[in-house]
């Protein structure tokens, strides 16, 4: 089975301009939005209390809210989680209630206000100077990652392919934290985990397809960079697509099996599987040849024979 | 061309995927609940403690799978949770306060197996339920106690070298040595930089000082040393709890992070980790008199401090001796008086201290005060701001100069004897401790978690099977074997390397990993079905098919290997949980679909003239 019988190149680099003008509106607007939006963060970053109560029937979100408002906890955001029965309250970070005695108070105020029985699932209570650290570390392994990928690429490709690699991979990053902000969703430990896992499948990708126009430019005597590029992306363009359908596949399990406590680095990879094919295809192309990247720059200086300069098979 | 392996590669593969087959193992026989009972008095569970536990369940009517005595503790293993319950609560009620009962889960891997050394892999909190506290030491505390001690050490040095000074202080980030004349401050520079190498000396001719500071290495030291401190002393409470493999870690400059996995009583937990206490020795001061003290006119040197009744003591400030010396203590009944008595072990450096500081003061009370350090909101640097409780809990006369074994007599009773050797022996910490960061999953979360985690990796793992049987035939089927095999790899490599913790986004990153895995097998696939449209032979599109896939293969796993080995170093929790099943991930999958498909597809269509291939 086949889904794409190609004889003929596609011309995917002639609409290089308009994709060009389509990535740079989605970094700004993303940009626009983390500025003005800001994301959400969620409680590892932001430091505060999290609750989660299992009722024994549906809970009445409501009157959890009153019960909560009339005990002086009116910044309580409630709300479900996974399902009816379980209820997930955030409180903000407050210094004169110590944390253990917050979680006991606030569950003896929900079963005063309900005949159920009810069941503390999870409690969270993170210091804000914690939330900074991680803010931090987070962001300080996402550079370190860029910089030794950035490296690598260069030294094992060409620096126009290096350039091109990070250019796409900060373009995925962008653009799913933008995704985040403009929904509004929660950002948590797991949705940075799963916006790092977006740069290592987009890495992925866009390596796959640097690989193939190197051999093409080394292989192919004839044809323009922009010719050769078009014929690189047209023979990976099915590998692509099936590894992008494969993998989304699975993520689609997990957002639909995986229970609420991964929905978002469901989310967040969801769409950063497709945001990382369109990136490998045309933003790191789309660089390597805006930085005029051309045969000599990739063919050895030393005719060699074919497979000497493939790395020796390590098993 | 004619595709064969040689014998050994066939080997090596079906060799390794077997080992890791047999280390996965443990996991399917997953774990039995237990019930752990250990001694806290320092005091090992026995063949006594196994007799006494085996009769109790026996008239409780309590079933149980299997009873053992290891390593000093009797672990009981039942059949379902409901039996676990209940032997908990009845013999923790039976045993007293001489053993602490702990709920357990124990790996009911076959002795066979875990003879080999085979463990199921260790889950997450997020997996198992249970406790995760984030601690910060309170370093200001620490480096004014290390001042203080600069303060003594100097005094005693110059002392020694019979230098004569007029003061020794603590002055802003260090001490200041005030003389009376210019030569004693060049005698005692070079005195002190002789054991003090790694301070900082600045003399002020005009003030007749010597201001001594820590130098930046020096600084670190101090601080690393007080966290490190904390560590150990925080490990030792740990243990007292009898939790199964708790964690106690650094984490950054100034935290500790603690886990403990299966521990549903918070309170109990928090009680014993978060107990900042720390003891200390002074004189008690006998020139003075305490009712003028407290009427105001408290002597320099001297301190007033109430005990546990709510008497004031006058103290000297000095400090004799610092609970961290302390390496055990007991409590006793003295045999000649029959009085209670606690029984204490210093280290060397607390042992020399304290024969020093007791010489002279035979046949004169001393004083045991307890502090407590509470956390009592935040600075304005958002650091946490504490406060300090100080109560006298002792006074006992010194019998005799002190080495590194005495005794504290004076007690009112037994059982105040047996509370003070507790505090001591869980130690002091070095600098007070807060807890700022605390998550609790309850055990029905965690369960939940591993079955929707299992779920989700099994309808991903059956999706990409189906997907990749329907688009590349045979050779799909193939590569749905290295799946497979990559699973029972990574499941094999996670369980025997010690390190490693399954978690929820740990769950993830194998859920990814089967996603990405499938790329290498399709990049080789589809370079096949390349060679075949060029018009290769069959062998020569499968030689030339994985011979081109490789370096590609090789480059996109590296790069992505090298982001994955980066969280694991930089990240934290959830971040470092994925980072090493990712890591792991690539690897195996690197072998399986490269060189474990090759085997196969080698075995079914190698060595054979075949003019047509489906793919």
């Amino acid at each position: 089975m086949q889904f794409l019988k190609l004889n003929n190149t596609i011309a995917f680099m002639s609409v290089r301009k308009i994709t060009s003008i389509i990535s740079i509106i989605l970094v700004i607007a993303s940009l626009v939005s983390l500025s003005v939006n800001k994301l959400n963060w969620g409680l590892d970053f932001t430091g505060g209390t999290l609750i989660e109560v299992g009722f024994e029937q549906d809970a009445d979100l409501k009157q959890v809210r009153a019960v909560l408002a009339q005990g002086g906890y009116d910044d309580a955001v409630v709300q479900l989680f996974g399902s009816a029965k379980d209820v997930l309250i955030r409180l903000a970070h407050r210094d004169d209630v110590k944390a253990e005695m917050l979680g006991n108070e606030i569950l003896s105020m929900l079963t005063e206000g309900t005949s159920q029985q009810l069941e503390m699932r999870r409690i969270e209570f993170v210091g804000a100077a914690v939330g900074e650290e991680l803010t931090e570390q987070g962001g300080l392994a996402m550079l370190t990652a860029l910089i030794c990928i950035l490296i690598y690429v260069a030294f094992r490709f060409e620096w126009r392919f290096a350039l091109g690699s990070v250019t796409a991979l900060a373009h995925d990053v962008i653009l799913t934290l933008g995704l985040f902000s403009v929904l509004g969703l929660e950002f948590d430990l797991t949705v940075l985990a799963a916006v790092l896992a977006v740069i290592g499948y987009s890495l992925n990708d866009t390596i796959v397809v640097s690989d193939r126009i190197r051999e093409n430019f080394r292989k192919l005597r004839k044809g323009t960079p922009e010719e050769i590029i078009n014929i690189s992306l047209t023979q990976t363009l099915s590998r692509t697509m099936i590894t992008s359908l494969t993998t989304f596949l699975v993520l689609l399990a997990l957002f639909f099996k995986g229970g609420a406590l991964i929905h978002g680095f469901a989310t967040a990879l969801l769409f950063g599987i497709i945001i990382g094919t369109y990136s490998s295809i045309y933003v790191a192309s789309t660089v390597a040849l805006g930085l005029g990247i051309s045969k000599e720059d990739l063919i050895p200086e030393v005719v060699e024979k074919e497979g000497e300069d493939q790395e020796p098979f390590p098993l | 061309m004619l595709n064969k392996y040689p014998l050994w590669k066939n080997v090596m593969v079906v060799l390794l995927i077997a080992i890791a087959a047999l280390y996965a193992l443990p996991n399917y026989y997953g774990e039995d609940p237990a019930v752990q009972v250990s001694g806290t008095k320092g005091v090992q569970a026995n063949a006594g403690t196994l007799d006494t536990v085996t009769e109790h369940l026996q008239t409780q009517g309590i079933n149980y799978s299997s009873i053992a005595l290891k390593d000093g503790q009797v672990l009981v293993r039942f059949a379902d949770y409901e039996a676990q319950q209940r032997a908990n609560e009845s013999l923790a009620n039976h045993l007293g306060s001489e053993y602490s009962v702990a709920l357990n889960l124990t790996p009911a891997t076959p002795d066979w197996l875990a003879g080999l050394g085979g463990t199921p892999m260790k889950l997450g909190l997020d997996l198992s339920g249970g406790v995760h506290f984030l601690m910060e030491v309170d370093m200001a505390t620490a480096m004014s106690r290390a001042q203080e001690s600069m303060v003594g050490d100097f005094r005693t040095q110059l002392r020694n070298e019979k230098i004569r000074y007029r003061s020794v202080k603590e002055s802003g980030d260090g001490v200041e040595i005030v003389f009376r004349n210019v030569e004693d401050i060049d005698r005692a520079e070079d005195v002190l930089k002789r054991t003090y190498g790694d301070y900082l000396f600045n003399d002020n001719e005009e003030r007749m000082s010597l201001k001594v500071t820590m130098s930046d290495a020096k600084l670190k030291e101090t601080r690393e040393y007080a966290l490190q401190q904390n560590i150990t002393i925080i490990r030792n409470r740990v243990n007292e709890l009898g939790v199964a493999e708790p964690l106690v870690q650094r984490q950054g400059a100034k935290h500790i992070v603690v886990e403990l996995p299966g521990i549903q009583d918070t309170a109990r937990a928090k009680e014993i980790l978060g107990a900042t206490a720390t003891l200390q020795f002074h004189m008690v001061d006998q020139d003075h008199d305490v009712i003028d003290a407290v009427n105001g006119r408290v002597p320099p040197g001297s301190f007033l401090v109430n005990d546990q009744d709510g008497r004031p003591q006058l103290l000297k400030k000095r400090i004799m001796l610092r609970g961290e010396h302390i390496v055990n203590a007991k409590s006793s009944l003295d045999p000649e008086t029959s009085q209670p008595q606690v029984n204490i072990d210093l280290d060397n450096k607390g042992g020399s201290l304290f024969s020093n500081a007791t010489k002279d003061n035979i046949g004169k009370p001393m004083a045991t005060v307890f502090i407590e350090s509470k956390a009592v909101g935040t600075n304005p640097d958002g650091s946490i701001k504490f406060e300090k409780e100080m109560e006298v809990i002792s006074v006992a006369t010194i019998q005799a100069r002190l080495g590194k074994s005495f005794r504290i007599t004076g007690q009112e009773s037994p059982a105040a004897a047996h509370n003070l050797a507790l505090l001591l022996r869980a130690g002091a910490l070095i600098a007070p401790i807060a807890i700022v960061e605390e998550r609790t999953v309850g055990p029905s979360l965690g369960a939940e978690n591993v079955e929707l985690g299992m779920q989700a990796i099994m309808w991903g793992f059956v999706l990409v099977l189906g997907f990749m049987i329907m688009y590349y035939k045979k050779f799909g089927l193939v590569a749905n074997l290295a799946l497979a095999a990559n699973l029972v790899l990574i499941v094999g490599v996670m369980s025997l390397i010690p390190g490693a913790t399954l978690t929820l986004p740990g769950m993830a990153g194998i859920v990814l990993t089967v996603g990405m895995a499938v790329d290498a097998n399709v990049l080789i696939f589809e370079r096949i079905r390349e060679e075949l449209r060029e018009g290769q032979s069959v062998q020569q599109s499968i030689h030339r098919g994985y011979d081109s896939a490789f370096s590609t293969i090789f480059d996109a796993n590296i790069t992505t290997l090298i982001a994955a080995i980066i969280l694991f170093a930089v990240g934290t929790g959830p971040i470092k949980g994925f980072a090493v099943t990712l890591s792991i991930g690539i690897i195996t999958s690197m072998f399986t679909s490269i060189v474990g498909t090759r085997a196969v597809v080698n075995a079914i269509w190698g060595g054979k003239r075949l003019n047509k291939l489906s793919i």
